[in-house]
């Protein structure tokens, strides 16, 4: 098999994984980019596995199969409401296989005479080495990251921002020891004995060393962020997983890895930017983590002027007979509705409505929920039309005209002091306008305020009805009440 | 301190609040029937610690009658000249006329619409009596202070009525309709100004089923002009006409040239004008020509709000219908006081929150006291004479008073426009137009990145071998593409997307691939090994759960 078959074989897939991404650009035509993206890795591996190189085929094979069965059980098993665990999983999986890909890489290149390493003069050992580096360092990142993001989307580990004193100072030291070890290896590589541990190979030790302090950043980093920036966290690492296949591919001289890491790499890094956006946070103060708990003092401030007016709270048949005496409901959907999985029960309101001839839209703030887009897969599970689910954009202008919104489990997507009051930490901070809709009732547990630690002044609004209780439960009466007349 | 009680200011024995004595005569203006007061806010003055007086049958024309009043508590008194001789304050609708200012007791407060800017003359005997006069139309469009803007709430009703004075000067309903009788087209309503009194001029028309477009030289109000349900008539002119307060300002000579060829256009097509223009302070700009006028379909109508500062149409006859070429101008400057009931009420509750705001409660919640605040921002503005001087303009600020003479002659007229201009034009230069201002310096620190960037590669390509470059140069464009098409992916696949990216990030595994056929007893083998499993899990895993999920998206 020639060389140039592969080459051909990788544009090809290459090509695939673009038109894959594409497709995904409307609903329509979302499911054949899943296809093409199938075909490029199938493209890509039976070709890599005919060339030249590979020829324990039993391994291969033995691995391959394993993995794939155990990948295809995950997909089966998967609770669309834990979506956001498995995709860390799966980063957490992207960035071993860097890792892992590095060492292997390292080990064999000085001994293992690779096709294009024999031929490597000193600028091209160096560019080596430091693709290696990068290449594993990234994947470290990424690996221990996910694992806490992981830990924290499970609730495994508390959610809460982890704040050591001197954090910052805390990463700049471990980044800079890894910039040394870095320096240490790039330099040690070539020179045969290793300054560390005399029985490795030369280099091995510092490298082995710097994915230690990798791992430990990624563990610090994630650790110090909250719960409601995982959406920002989990497309971040999707992002540096991405990236870290790009090392790869330099690392391997591999077109294919660098475009599709790159591919990766790009959507990761829009996904955080339109996350923070969303939220009117810098990526880089989001990364630095803290948000929620470092605000003591602004929801200090704001406790002495709590909102003006009175809460005012309805039961499960008065909610019934509003939603049935309107001719429009739009419905808010937050993390809480993904946590209590009232999605099923909302859906059976929404037909329900829809039927009387009621129109029902949904509307979907770009952060709810734990994952990029989390709140489209919850509601598609639960059979909601998607033409009926609205983005932010679209439904903002509509409120005015809108009958009742229901807010089930969101709070800090929709409060009006996001416009108004210059002193919230949110302030700024594109919101549902909820609050011009002429009826609102908001679905809760009880007053506590939402992850920015922030009060609400929608409650308190004139307009403003409470529905206190888990949200399942309160749908559920809801739903019954409905039923009944 | 620069606080003083009206009585006290001159009076040697000072007075208590609840001897603080609060008048309402009669309007005395031909043909007011509003009144400052209505029964329902005397007993709210009266807990403001007041004593109310009015005289008898202030409120009657418009539909109170002094037994109301009585009933709310309030004194009722047939004698003006004691009426005023012993007041504290005074509320009014209209300034006090010459004869009612010699009456008013000597530095009293005084509370009415006077229009300084117009009236040089009527400051001169304000002050002269010592009065401290507040003016309702200088109260700045704050939000504090929109509670107690007359102007909007008189505004809003004169929007509202002028529409139902063109639907009866009309000849044909509003509505469209197709009857066995034929058909009968809808009315077209042309609005100029979306200001308060437009923007209800825009509903009312819109609720009587005529066709609304309207114009407005504040591009912002655009929104409210469609949300109202009428259309917006753009002009191909980029000029801003956001003044001070959130009124219009004076427009440059090439603006108003392109928007007078519109309204003459538009004056062919349409059956109602309705003119809100103006300009706090000035002589209400002439949109309308004669000739335009002349271009109307007989008995079309135009009503003008601007009538009493001039008229925005050139044949407006302040105060009457004037039929000019088959159209009916309607120069009412009456029209809120054509609802006086709801016009009063509306002005009562204006008048009681400035009132109530000067009032705070004294130290530890003691009573309320009355005084008139020199450094408030709402007060201070609007406060005209006070303490035997002109205190109009108020300091500060010299945009909010633009041209006070000027109006009068042509001459003098054109050069205040140019003056404006150049306000304007310094203006835009330091930050009005924020945002044209922010754009250079967001384009100069692109450029600057731009050139870091650049000089980065340029540096890189020196010492980099080619084999590098070339990776490089697939890593760069690969990232572009990336970033072009994932802008495009809809919002509510992202879910699938990240599921996606998983799938294909996995295929790192052909970088293990080629080391797992290395020597089963080296340890790299083994690391490859793992690594292909685990980009085999990611690899089926994501494809498999995006599969599913995107099954579940149905229309």
């Amino acid at each position: 098999m020639p060389q140039t078959f592969l080459t051909v074989s990788y544009l090809l897939a290459s090509v695939f994984f673009i038109l894959s991404l594409g497709g995904l650009s409307t609903q329509e035509s979302a499911r054949r980019g899943n296809i093409y993206g199938v075909a490029g890795i199938l493209v890509a591996v039976i070709a890599t596995a005919m060339g030249q190189g590979v020829s324990n085929y039993a391994l291969l094979g033995t691995v391959i199969a394993i993995g794939a069965a155990i990948g295809a059980v995950l997909a089966a098993r998967v609770a669309m409401t834990t979506m956001p665990e498995l995709v860390a999983m799966l980063h957490s999986f992207v960035g071993l296989a860097a890792v892992l890909v590095g060492l292997a890489n390292f080990m064999q290149a000085p001994h293992g005479a690779g096709l294009e390493h024999d031929a490597m003069t000193g600028a091209m050992v160096v560019i080596h080495d430091i693709e290696i580096f990068i290449g594993v360092f990234i994947g470290a990142i990424t690996f221990s990251g996910s694992i806490i993001a992981f830990g924290k989307l499970r609730g495994s580990i508390s959610g809460n921002s982890l704040l050591l004193p001197a954090r910052h100072w805390l990463n700049l030291g471990m980044v800079l020891a890894a910039l040394y070890f870095g320096i240490l290896f790039t330099q040690s590589a070539s020179s045969g004995t290793d300054p560390f541990f005399a029985g490795l190979a030369a280099g091995l030790g510092p490298l082995l060393l710097m994915t230690g302090l990798a791992l430990l950043i990624g563990i610090h980093m994630v650790m110090a962020i909250g719960g409601a920036d995982m959406p920002v966290v989990v497309s971040m690492l999707n992002s540096y997983s991405g990236w870290a296949a790009a090392a790869a591919g330099f690392m391997l001289s591999n077109n294919l890895l660098i475009v599709t890491g790159a591919l990766v790499g790009s959507s990761g890094a829009i996904l955080s930017v339109i996350m923070c956006r969303a939220m009117n946070r810098s990526f880089i103060s989001v990364i630095l983590g803290g948000f929620g708990s470092s605000t003591t003092k602004p929801s200090a401030s704001s406790a002495t002027q709590t909102p003006a007016g009175e809460v005012v709270s309805i039961d499960a048949v008065e909610v019934a007979r509003m939603l049935k005496d309107t001719k429009s409901v739009v419905i808010v959907p937050g993390y809480g509705m993904a946590v209590a999985q009232a999605q099923h029960p909302i859906h059976q309101i929404t037909e329900i409505l829809r039927k009387t001839g009621i129109q029902v839209r949904f509307a979907i703030h770009p952060v709810a929920g734990r994952l990029p887009g989390h709140m489209n897969v919850l509601l598609a599970e639960a059979n909601v039309p998607y033409d009926i689910v609205e983005e932010m954009d679209e439904i903002n202008g509509d409120f005015p005209e809108t009958g009742v919104v229901l807010v089930v489990g969101a709070n800090d997507v929709v409060n009006p002091a996001a416009q108004t009051d210059k002193s919230s930490p949110i302030y700024g901070m594109p919101v549902l306008e909820v609050w011009k809709a002429k009826n609102c009732i908001v679905l809760k547990r009880g007053m506590a305020s939402g992850y920015a630690g922030v009060d609400n002044p929608l409650f308190y609004a004139e307009n403003s009805r409470m529905l206190f209780g888990d949200a399942k439960k309160s749908i559920d009466s809801v739903l019954a009440a409905l039923k009944t007349d | 301190m620069h606080e003083t009680t009206p009585g006290a200011l001159n009076s040697p024995t000072k007075k208590t609040q609840n001897e603080l004595r609060l008048v309402i005569p009669k309007e005395s203006f031909p043909g007011e029937r509003r009144v400052a007061l209505t029964p329902t806010q005397v007993e709210k003055f009266k807990n403001l610690g007041f004593t109310v007086e009015i005289q008898s049958q202030a409120g009657a024309a418009a539909g109170f009658d002094d037994q109301e009043y009585m009933a709310a508590g309030s004194g009722i008194s047939s004698d003006v000249k004691k009426l005023l001789g012993d007041a504290d304050v005074v509320l009014k609708v209209r300034a006090p006329s010459a004869d009612e200012i010699s009456m008013i007791r000597e530095g009293s407060f005084v509370v009415s619409l006077v229009s300084p800017g117009q009236n040089p003359e009527l400051l001169k005997q304000l002050a002269s009596k010592k009065l401290s006069s507040l003016s309702l139309d200088s109260i700045p469009r704050t939000t504090r202070a929109q509670k107690m803007d007359v102007l909007s709430s008189m505004a809003n009703l004169a929007g509202y009525r002028a529409v139902i004075e063109a639907a009866a000067a009309f000849s044909r309903p509003f509505t469209g309709q197709i009857t066995a009788a034929g058909k009968m087209p809808p009315a077209k309503i042309m609005v100029i100004g979306a200001g308060v009194a437009g923007l209800a001029a825009i509903g009312a028309g819109r609720a009587l089923g005529a066709i609304v477009r309207a114009f407005d030289t504040r591009p912002e109000v655009k929104d409210q002009i469609t949300s109202m349900g009428a259309e917006f008539l753009e002009l191909e002119f980029n000029e801003d006409g956001t003044g001070e307060g959130g009124y219009a300002k004076v427009m440059s000579p090439e603006f108003i040239k392109a928007e007078m060829d519109l309204f003459a256009k538009q004056s062919k097509d349409v059956d109602i004008i309705i003119t809100t223009a103006l300009i706090p302070g000035v002589k209400a700009p002439v949109l309308i020509t004669g000739e335009m006028v002349k271009s109307m379909r007989r008995g079309s109508v135009i009503v003008d709000l601007a009538a009493e500062q001039g008229g925005n149409c050139e044949l407006t006859r302040p105060g009457e219908i004037a039929v000019v070429h088959g159209v009916s101008i309607v120069g009412f400057t009456d029209l809120p006081s054509r609802m006086a009931s709801q016009a009063s009420q509306l002005l009562g509750n204006n008048l009681y929150n400035l009132l109530e705001s000067m009032c705070p409660a004294g130290i530890d919640k003691g009573p309320r006291k009355f005084h008139i605040d020199l450094e408030d921002d709402i007060i201070r503005p609007a406060l005209v004479t006070h303490a035997g001087d002109i205190t109009w303009p108020p300091p500060k600020k010299p945009a909010a008073a633009p041209v006070t003479n000027a109006a009068t002659s042509a001459k003098s007229s054109v050069s205040t426009i140019n003056a404006t201009e150049k306000v304007r034009h310094s203006k835009s230069k330091h930050g009005h137009h924020g945002g044209a201002a922010a754009q250079p310096v967001a384009g100069a620190k692109m450029t600057l990145y731009w050139i870091i960037a650049a000089s980065a590669l340029g540096a890189l390509g020196l010492v980099a071998p080619p084999e590098f470059l070339s990776h490089l140069t697939v890593f760069l464009l690969a990232c572009v593409i990336g970033w072009q098409i994932v802008w495009n992916v809809s919002p509510a696949l992202h879910t699938p997307l990240m599921s996606v990216t998983n799938a294909i990030s996995g295929i790192i595994v052909i970088g293990s691939m080629l080391q797992v056929s290395g020597p089963l007893g080296d340890l790299s083998t083994w690391l490859a090994a793992i690594a292909v499993l685990l980009a085999t899990i990611n690899i089926a895993g994501g494809f498999l759960v995006t599969q599913r999920m995107l099954k579940m998206f149905r229309k």
